[in-house]
């Protein structure tokens, strides 16, 4: 579904990302883990399609389409959804507006009919549910006033609504609660299907256990040193990212 | 430059022979040039009493004394009054056979905006078919407004048939000394409207979608009067979300709203004139001078503008709070883009005990534009316990445009609270981006975003008009960033 090769970015004439390889199939859920700085939310945005970044080498396709022919929008409207870690406030937009505006220009690029208000209210309810999210903050502006687990809380009501078929979330467990990390998570598992795919972005591996990975890849100078499986979470969370950095010193394995 | 004018203007009034033309009734139109006789001309062509004719004339005397005034942040080439042709019959007869032959850019317009069809053809200038017909939209709305004794017409015919209230009410608000401008329409003013409510009546109908259709032919100098009686109540919209493109450059308009005890005048208006070109050419200026009385105790006027159109806009809406315990809301937003000029405010003049304020105004500017604002508060010795909020925001789109905020406090009375905030922000990137990854295209972007900042004032508008001016927002911003 996303397949990273030699991926190479930078801002400003400073590289971020050096050489970057990730190949993310249907059905899988991807960890990534690494220290602060060390790339992991650049990466997340270049495949959203920030134009901030400047990516001086290497491709990335998704659903066999060169992603960089694609606009950040069209990305959207593909099925690629990003959590951000620092979700933007939207002043007087209400979430249901902006929600009701993404959906349908979802379906409008799909070439299907506009939602009507009934079944967008529909969908909306069932979606609460799903996730556990109090029905007075779809009445509210975007963001705007929310505490910081509201706002986490939000970003996966969004993508409950928008159904992805690739989901990034980057550390949407930061500043949750114990009850909202179960919530999250669990609103991740049963978006789960064999059809789409997650990579899911955090530093504890705490979030591990809810959402279990297929595959944990540790991020370091914008490069992954290191992949396993969930247990290489558990490693990190022992041993701290020097060892990795020190083993794959003497291994140089990629 | 404005004594070039005054030398052009006494050479001709000094001269009428050179030009001498006879006033001629049958004329559809009047020779370019404003004179004594231009205003007779117009008088005489309306069949005016003659106590109008006296009130253009002075009004006209008087603007010849006057400059064009300098201080507005906006720039723009001189206007040569002696150019201009200040009477033309009202073209009746439609322009064109169907919309095939109407500029597509404009349909294109009315679609985003949702109009309806049979509006379409009516705004375009386009016959339309028997079945929907302005007239007998026209009649049945009257017919309900006159069995609650409403009066709703235009200018010209409330001259007519209630001359008394006119000549009672009529320059009491806005009196033909006010300004430049006021002096020009109080002399030269083609027609209007005028809306007349009675004691005790609560206007049935919002005085609205028969304005619309109407709208199209608005002239150059319009003149707007309502009048609320004791204890009335109506809710008034004038202006169109469609844009309107005119072959006048110059519109001065002249609004004036009274209500008089515990009344209430819902006055909104959305004004879309064609902002010109990209490069500003083309464009409408429009300076217009609109005011409201608040005559009597508890009296309330609410204002709601919506402004997006005009290559120049230079308005300075004014309340003043004339009764006891009276109240004025004034609720504003000011679209500029491209290349357009926007010299804005609002007054709030407090002269009795109890009165209150809130103002409430939104200035977005894209694209290469200027917005600027002026704000004045005044409380009078009088003015005991008055109190005014004002919050004056400006939202920028790109690097390239301005907003300049000047608020001007004039405060008379030490009882009196007078608060002031205001703020500047700027549409950021990380909004953009989050709304591009939700799947929103820029433009829908800006949109909702430039929307979401207006809200407050939006849903102060009649419902029918503020879904269409969430739109037109929309649109008029395209192509205002990157
Ligand atoms: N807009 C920017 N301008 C300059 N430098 C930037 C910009 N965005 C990111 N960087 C730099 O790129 C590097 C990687 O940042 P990034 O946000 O991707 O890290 P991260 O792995 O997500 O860290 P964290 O765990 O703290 O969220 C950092 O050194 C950061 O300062
Ligand atoms: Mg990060």
């Amino acid at each position: 579904m996303l397949s990273i090769k030699n991926l190479t970015v930078s801002i400003h004439g400073k590289q971020i990302i050096k050489g970057l390889n990730l190949e993310v199939k249907e059905g899988e859920v991807h960890a990534i883990m690494g220290p602060n700085g060390s790339g992991k939310s650049t990466l997340a945005s270049v495949i959203a399609g920030r134009e901030m970044f400047d990516v001086d080498e290497g491709e990335i396709t998704y659903m066999d389409q060169d992603i960089f022919d694609m606009a950040p929008e069209t990305r959207a409207r593909e099925g690629i959804f990003l959590g951000f870690q620092y979700p933007v406030e939207i002043p007087g937009v209400s979430i249901a507006n902006f929600l009701r505006t993404a959906i349908n220009e979802k379906r409008k690029y799909l070439g299907l009919e506009p939602m009507t208000g009934a079944e967008f209210l529909k969908l909306m309810e069932e979606k609460k549910k799903m996730v556990e999210i109090h029905s007075k903050l779809t009445n509210r502006s975007v963001n705007e006033g929310f505490s910081g687990g509201e706002k986490k809380k939000n970003e996966i009501f969004q993508m409950a609504m928008l159904e992805p078929r690739l989901a990034i979330l980057d550390e949407t467990d930061s500043g949750l609660d114990i009850d909202a990390l179960k919530v999250v998570a669990n609103g991740v598992n049963k978006l789960r299907r064999p059809d789409n795919a997650t990579i899911v972005i955090t530093h504890y591996q705490r979030l591990l256990d809810y959402i279990v990975p297929d595959f944990v890849h540790v991020l370091y100078d914008g490069r992954i040193i290191k992949s396993g499986g969930k247990e290489l979470a558990l490693e990190l969370e022992n041993k701290g990212y020097d060892w990795v950095k020190k083993e794959t010193k003497t291994d140089t394995v990629s | 430059m404005a004594d070039k004018n005054n030398q052009i203007l006494e050479e001709v009034t000094g001269s009428d022979y050179k030009y001498g033309f006879y006033t001629d009734i049958e004329m559809d139109q009047a020779p370019p040039g404003l004179t004594e006789d231009t205003i007779r001309f117009i008088s005489a062509k309306k069949n005016e009493p003659q106590f109008m004719l006296d009130f253009r004339l002075k009004a006209f005397r008087h603007w010849k004394t006057l400059e064009e005034p300098k201080w507005a942040h906006v720039d723009y080439p001189p206007i040569k009054y002696q150019d201009l042709i200040y009477y033309s019959a009202p073209r009746k007869r439609p322009k064109y056979d169907s919309l095939d032959e109407v500029d597509p850019e404009l349909l294109e317009t009315f679609e985003k905006l949702g109009i309806p069809l049979d509006e379409q053809k009516m705004l375009a200038g386009v016959a339309v078919d028997a079945v929907m017909d302005s007239v007998s939209v026209g009649s049945t709305f009257k017919k309900t407004l006159a069995e609650h004794g409403v009066i709703f017409c235009s200018f010209s015919e409330a001259l007519q048939k209630h001359p008394e209230l006119i000549k009672k009410y009529m320059g009491k608000v806005v009196p033909h000394t006010d300004n430049f401008f006021a002096a020009l329409n109080s002399a030269v003013f083609s027609d209007g409207s005028f809306a007349y409510i009675p004691k005790g009546v609560r206007c049935p109908l919002e005085l609205s979608t028969y304005f619309r259709i109407n709208a199209a032919n608005t002239g150059q100098f319009e003149r707007t009067l309502i009048v609320a009686e004791e204890g009335s109540y109506v809710s008034y919209m004038e202006g169109c979300t469609a844009p309107i493109r005119d072959e006048n450059q110059l519109h001065a308009a002249i609004v004036e709203i009274i209500a008089h005890k515990n009344a209430e005048v819902k006055y909104s208006t959305v004004q879309n004139w064609w902002p010109g070109d990209k490069q500003g050419k083309g464009g409408v200026y429009n300076f217009v001078t609109k005011r409201g009385i608040c005559e009597g105790e508890n009296a309330k006027i609410s204002w709601t503008q919506v402004e997006t159109g005009s290559a120049i806009t230079w308005k300075y809406p004014s309340l003043i709070l004339k009764g006891d315990n009276s109240t004025g809301e004034f609720y504003s937003v000011a679209v500029t883009n491209n290349k357009q000029q926007a010299d804005t405010g609002t007054k709030m003049i407090h002269l009795g005990k109890n009165t209150k304020s809130t103002i409430i105004s939104k200035g977005i500017s894209g694209g290469k534009s200027n917005n600027s604002y002026r704000g004045l508060v005044k409380t009078t010795r009088n003015a005991e316990n008055a109190r005014n909020f004002s919050q004056c925001d400006s939202l920028l789109l790109g690097d390239q445009c301005g907003a300049h905020t000047f608020p001007y406090l004039d405060v008379g009375n030490r009882s009196s609270i007078v608060e002031h905030e205001a703020t500047t922000s700027k549409i950021s990137e990380d909004q953009l981006f989050y709304c591009l990854q939700r799947g929103i295209d820029m433009e829908g972007a800006i949109g909702l975003i430039v929307n979401g900042y207006a809200k407050e004032v939006l849903s102060k508008l009649p419902m029918e008009f503020a879904v269409e001016a969430q739109k037109l927002l929309s649109i008029s911003l395209e192509g205002s960033v990157g």
